[in-house]
């Protein structure tokens, strides 16, 4: 789908929760409040996730990267993501 | 349309007027239709894989809104390892490779694998393994496998400490080549399981077992074992990707819930993985080099099709060279990986590649 240039990996953390692509695509759709097929645009969801903080493609200063990215990913979808919760854990309260 | 250049299973060019193009891609579907005792593609769907293969586009796509998602075995060894992972041994870390296939490559998910990428070869370096997979997750955001092959064949004299059952079995010691693959098999679960605690310990996001049951039904056992036991235990997603069509009874009396292991086909192989606990289940269709592209892709696209419909997990369709309709060769064609591509989403209902 493009991984981070668009929403792959958003839903592929979903089929990774066992859903199928159809099911996947629609829970991250409505996530992020947009169409199914704006999940693959990268013009979308370069403006989206920059908006919602989630990671970029570009190496933009500032954007968040890793496991700050991931953190807010989790939120957003509502899902547990274990390195996030370990850090969380690590640094001794709930990250966002 | 007097002729369509295609290509043969080998990867070379063939060219086969429309006729001999529609006679093969039936063929290959009722070939899968025949092994597997599963329907055959009907005239709609080999009329759009005629349409695949009559385009004169070097590359093909799916329809606008069916991109599917790519997972990937292998790790990052594709550019840093040798011919032997057809690697292009570029001077990369796998740290610098996980990056490079995330930012650069645009993949939705990726895994960190040993260069051995044997679960047996992680053991004594699992330490290392672990230090890698923390680091990358703090600098990765897609989600991230450990991925390696549970490789039976490994447990076996001289590579390993069991007798080997490909040397019993010609001297006509049946019962012993069989309880060699018994002992092998629960050594193989425990590496295996063992590994996949290791990585849930670090926060890996998923568990990816490669090239499952190349060793036949005790491999495929072990596997199922494995993953029962790891879904029990952690929150590891667990793919599993399988080596071939049909799991080789090598024992032969092995069963997993009742089940015989030996000769079931993908839409077979996806119920038993469900129940096992794997999250995302990657069948295999075998490519025959004697056959063109359009009979290999129809073959793969009717087990795909066959086992996405069996299916409650998502399927990752295995595409590489020499499974998937994909030709058996290093630098597989571009167009061919297209089409198989196109067909194994488009009719095969694939969740991913």
């Amino acid at each position: 789908m493009g991984g981070i240039r668009t929403a792959g990996d958003l839903v592929a953390r979903m089929q990774l929760r066992k859903m199928r692509l159809a099911e996947a695509k629609e829970y991250v759709a409505g996530k992020l409040k947009v169409g199914v097929a704006d999940l693959a645009d990268s013009t979308v969801m370069r403006e989206l996730r920059a908006e919602l903080d989630i990671g970029v493609v570009t190496a933009v200063p500032g954007c968040a990267k890793g496991i700050d990215a991931k953190a807010r990913i989790a939120e957003l979808l509502g899902i547990e993501i274990p390195s996030v919760t370990k850090l969380a854990a690590r640094v001794g309260r709930q990250l966002r | 349309m007097s002729s369509i250049t295609t290509r043969m299973g080998d990867g070379y060019t063939v060219t086969l007027s429309a006729d001999e193009v529609r006679r093969d891609l039936s063929e290959g579907s009722e070939d899968a239709a025949r092994r597997g005792k599963i329907p055959a593609l009907d005239e709609r769907e080999i009329d759009y894989l005629f349409d695949l293969f009559a385009s004169p586009r070097r590359i093909v796509g799916v329809q606008r809104g069916h991109e599917a998602i790519l997972s990937k075995d292998g790790c990052g060894n594709t550019l840093y390892s040798a011919q032997l992972s057809s690697g292009v041994g570029l001077p990369l870390s796998r740290e610098q490779a996980i990056r490079t296939f995330e930012r650069a490559f645009g993949f939705d998910t990726f895994e960190l694998g040993h260069t051995d990428y044997t679960f047996k070869q992680v053991k004594p370096i699992v330490s290392l393994e672990q230090t890698t997979m923390e680091t990358v997750l703090l600098t990765t955001i897609v989600p991230l496998f450990y991925g390696a092959m549970p490789n039976l064949g490994l447990y076996a004299q001289p590579d390993g400490p069991f007798p080997n059952p490909s040397a019993l079995l010609p001297e006509g010691k049946v019962d012993e080549a069989r309880e060699a693959q018994e002992v092998a098999a629960e050594a193989c679960r425990h590496d295996i399981v063992w590994t996949g605690e290791k990585m849930a310990e670090t926060g890996a996001d998923g568990f990816n077992m490669d090239t499952t049951a190349a060793a036949g039904d005790a491999e495929f056992l072990a596997a199922l074992q494995a993953t029962e036991e790891l879904a029990a235990k952690t929150d590891l997603a667990v793919e599993m990707g399988m080596a071939a069509e049909v799991v080789l009874g090598f024992h032969g009396q092995l069963q997993y819930k009742g089940v015989r292991l030996a000769g079931l086909w993908p839409h077979q192989q996806v119920k038993l993985a469900e129940q096992a606990g794997v999250s995302i289940f990657g069948p295999v269709v075998n490519t025959n080099t004697r056959k063109s592209t359009p009979w290999n892709v129809a073959r793969a696209s009717t087990f795909v099709k066959a086992c996405s419909e069996a299916a409650s997990i998502p399927i990752h369709a295995n595409v590489g060279m020499g499974v998937g309709g994909v030709p058996m060769f290093e630098v597989p064609p571009l167009d061919a990986v297209t089409q198989a591509s196109v067909a194994l989403i488009e009719i095969g209902k694939a969740d991913g590649l």
